[in-house]
């Protein structure tokens, strides 16, 4: 999927370039792309570094267990199978904490550590199973509780109360998360099915 | 939070140190495994930026954003926000900009940037770092979620005002 849309993105790029005009400009966006990718790497390297210090710390300090405790109901509530005593289900929930406290930057190498982890469940494969694609989903629509850079830009153009849209948008990503989570139930549902007729 | 870590490693007596290298190690390796899919999406993105292709996908969008009242100036930062995060900043700046904070475009706009991920880039990364390739149907699951955001945006904020 991620083969066609990667695709998708390049073949109509090319194609919109040539309608409107815009050839010098994606050829040297191939140049430019590959330096801000670069810049990328190594600000995310810092934080992968950071983070992966802090948690490693954590899980031997037991603080990952305490936090793991504490969700663990909601863990087992969104993934399939999981033993809330495992290295997965803690990695899960440090993620799952830093999200709802809005830790934007430590919930990427939090979630991707629990995706290692979950990986390793899976014996590694290279399909993904059925909790990975659950935290990916998770992670894609995350819920926000202090949208700060969304209020920073409102109040940079005159907003009186740039964070009056803060309850829309905690109510609309919580629905959206509840959509993307049900509709990732319903296919791993029919899929399950359909293997067990077969 | 990271204060809260070191004290209660020092309580249990870990090694604080010498963890935090060996975790910071590993951190070094997963970013390494995960670059060269950044660099392939980045790319693809700065080329989407740049081509125009975004009016092209909004004009061909806006029957569709009629439908359920959505602006057509709107239809960008849908099509924007699942694809890139620093894009859809800069798209809500020009945005609020232009139409004002408290206009239907500029509230919609905001909502819609902050209650969804960029998705793409998400998935690239998690599976980047796991060696996966078959995603099966975590994009799918995914968008459902975004269109479920963008859709409520519209909605909300048309009951709102």
């Amino acid at each position: 999927m991620i083969n066609y849309i990667w695709a998708a993105l390049i073949v109509l790029s090319v194609i919109s370039a040539i309608f409107t005009g815009r050839v010098s400009e994606i050829t040297s966006a191939v140049y430019t792309g590959g330096d801000s990718a670069i810049q990328l790497c190594i600000s995310m390297a810092a934080i992968m570094a950071v983070w992966g210090g802090l948690m490693r710390i954590a899980e031997k300090s037991g603080l990952t267990n305490i936090i793991g405790k504490i969700l663990s109901p909601l863990i087992g509530l969104i993934f399939h199978k999981l033993d809330p005593k495992s290295e997965a289900a803690k990695a899960i929930s440090m993620n799952v904490a830093a999200n709802m406290l809005g830790l934007g930057n430590a919930a990427t190498p939090l979630g991707i550590d629990a995706m290692k982890k979950l990986s390793e469940l899976n014996h590694k494969s290279q399909r993904a199973d059925n909790n990975m694609v659950t935290l990916v989903v998770l992670n894609t629509a995350s819920v926000q509780l202090v949208p700060t850079t969304i209020a920073a830009l409102r109040s940079k153009y005159g907003a009186e109360n740039p964070m009056d849209i803060a309850t829309t948008i905690i109510i609309t990503s919580i629905i959206s998360l509840i959509i993307g989570l049900v509709v990732n139930k319903i296919i791993i549902f029919i899929t399950s099915r359909k293997r067990e007729v077969s | 939070m990271i204060f809260s870590f070191i004290i209660s490693g020092l309580i249990k007596n870990v090694n604080v140190f010498d963890e935090f290298i060996k975790g910071a190690e590993d951190g070094l390796k997963t970013q390494l495994k995960i670059a060269p899919a950044l660099i392939a999406l980045v790319l693809a993105v700065e080329m989407f930026e740049a081509s125009g292709a975004l009016d092209v996908i909004t004009w061909a969008l806006r029957p569709l954003a009629n439908v359920i009242h959505m602006p057509a100036e709107v239809v960008p930062m849908m099509v924007l926000r699942p694809i890139s995060g620093g894009g859809a900043i800069a798209l809500l700046n020009k945005t609020l900009e232009k139409y004002g904070p408290m206009s239907k475009i500029g509230l919609m706009s905001s909502v819609m940037c902050g209650s969804s991920e960029t998705t793409f880039y998400t998935i690239a990364v998690y599976y980047g770092a796991c060696g996966v390739n078959k995603t099966r149907h975590t994009v799918v699951a995914a968008l459902a979620a975004d269109a479920v955001a963008a859709v409520l945006s519209v909605v909300f904020v048309n009951l709102m005002l």
